[in-house]
């Protein structure tokens, strides 16, 4: 192995959750192992580690990702947002309570991913048919509720976002910010 | 599980990438969008010594107008073909067979070079680029060749790559005015591996097909060209004769799909409708979204 380029531990600075965060990681560390060992963030979860179960999903540079099938030491320079981060900031309470209310999760293990799923759906289509958001959460597996919940929180959010596009009331900023 | 310890090197262009793989030796990987190779790597499939981080290299991502055909980089993300408005209009076949791939927050990181370099049998873009006649661009460290797709896929996950050369763009023909494209596969589930997939490419012209171009994923060790059924569709013999042509067209072999019969039978299934679809006798539909 060539000596000077390459590198088992990696330096990198990146942002998550809108906070500056420099560490040196191992390559063969994973974007999730990175959050929850070295950050302590451990609202985002590994299920599978290899890009099936969508439990790792977080946002990277405004995209979704696998955070499983994502490398920390390709991060260098990115912008991480996790649930911690998309909670503090109030982007997915209306999702969260729509989940609480509808009952669409039991155990919260698939959840952190499925939020920043349909954040992401809904950020990209504000009234998505059911077939759209069936289809944009088929990569997140949830292995408690069943999906129909999940669908009908989604549903509840868009139609809500769309009645509030508009009309927000000053002091919303948490509506009038995702109601693009 | 979690990768085992390698080393990691960040690629700034495509000559210092190249430097570098052959510094690491072959053994070493290029890093894109790590979509199969992260994952392989943490079930430790391979002992992998090393990764070249190819994924910032910012000439190798996009789509470009030559005038009579696309280049699109190789670090195009499936994301960028499902939405580049060039790809729409000039070759929609990859912009068909995106939303197929896998999920969003896979498309969002998996890139055109690192599917056509995998070369898994049941992946949607080396059938395109089959398809649409594709000249696949390569780059070593003593120069660039080309290769047209035909003579890219050699077998299971094995490619006319040689050693420590790199795909840096596919240049695919523009579609002329009557040239149609569809992209359809069947998947037990959304996102999953395709059972069976093809992608038809054909002019449609007095209510017939010309000029067809059939190639089927999932059927094999490789993608393959269906010569016998393009030919029935060529001469008019109709989708009947097509369907026959398959059975010599195309030697399935079981995987956790199904059985070679399934197979054979999904991909009459499968061109029936793509040939209805670009005729207009019914809506093309993408095979695994009927279950809203």
């Amino acid at each position: 192995m060539a000596e000077a380029e390459f590198s088992t531990l990696v330096e990198v600075s990146l942002r998550v959750n809108g906070e500056r965060v420099s560490r040196r990681v191992e390559a063969r560390r994973h974007l999730i192992d990175f959050l929850r060992l070295d950050l302590g963030l451990t609202g985002s979860h590994a299920g599978c580690e290899h890009g099936v179960c969508g439990a790792c999903t977080v946002r990277v540079d405004g995209e979704i990702v696998r955070g499983c099938l994502t490398l920390a030491a390709q991060l260098d320079g990115a912008d991480v947002w996790t649930i911690e981060g998309l909670s503090d900031t109030g982007e997915v309470r209306d999702l969260q309570q729509a989940f609480v209310a509808r009952n669409a999760l039991q155990c919260g293990y698939c959840t952190p991913g499925m939020l920043a799923t349909c954040a992401d759906l809904l950020e990209r289509s504000p009234a998505p048919s059911r077939a759209e958001i069936r289809e944009h959460i088929s990569g997140n597996y949830c292995r408690c509720t069943g999906y129909e919940a999940i669908i009908d929180a989604v549903e509840t959010v868009a139609a809500a976002r769309r009645a509030a596009t508009g009309q927000v009331a000053i002091g919303q900023a948490t509506i009038g910010e995702t109601a693009e | 599980m979690k990768g085992a310890s390698l080393a990691y090197a960040r690629a700034n262009d495509v000559s210092h990438a190249l430097e570098l793989w052959r510094r690491a030796g072959p053994d070493a990987r290029l890093l894109a969008g790590g979509q199969s190779l992260l994952a392989g790597i943490n079930l430790r499939l391979n002992e992998i010594p090393g990764l070249i981080d190819i994924s910032r290299i910012g000439e190798l991502r996009g789509v470009a107008d030559l005038g009579d055909r696309l280049r699109i980089g190789a670090l195009t993300r499936h994301a960028d073909l499902q939405a580049d408005p060039l790809v729409a209009a000039h070759a929609p076949a990859f912009a068909q067979a995106a939303p197929l791939i896998a999920h969003a927050a896979i498309r969002t990181r998996g890139t055109i070079g690192g599917s056509l370099a995998y070369a898994d049998p049941a992946a949607e873009l080396p059938a395109c680029v089959l398809a649409l006649d594709a000249e696949i661009v390569l780059r070593a460290e003593a120069g660039e060749r080309r290769v047209a797709a035909e003579n890219f896929f050699l077998g299971l996950f094995e490619t006319a790559l040689r050693p420590f050369e790199m795909i840096v763009a596919v240049e695919v023909p523009k579609i002329g005015p009557n040239r149609r494209h569809a992209v359809l596969e069947l998947a037990r589930r959304s996102g999953d591996y395709a059972m069976a997939g093809l992608v038809l490419a054909a002019d449609v012209a007095g209510g017939r097909l010309h000029d067809v171009r059939l190639s089927y994923f999932s059927m094999g060790p490789a993608p393959v060209l269906a010569r016998g059924a393009m030919a029935a569709l060529d001469s008019d013999e109709g989708v009947e004769a097509a369907c026959a042509a398959l059975g010599t067209d195309l030697d399935p072999v079981a995987d956790l799909q199904g059985g070679p019969e399934m197979k054979r039978h999904l991909a009459g299934v499968l061109l029936h409708r793509a040939v209805a679809g670009l005729l207009g006798h019914s809506p093309v539909s993408g095979g695994n979204h009927g279950r809203g």
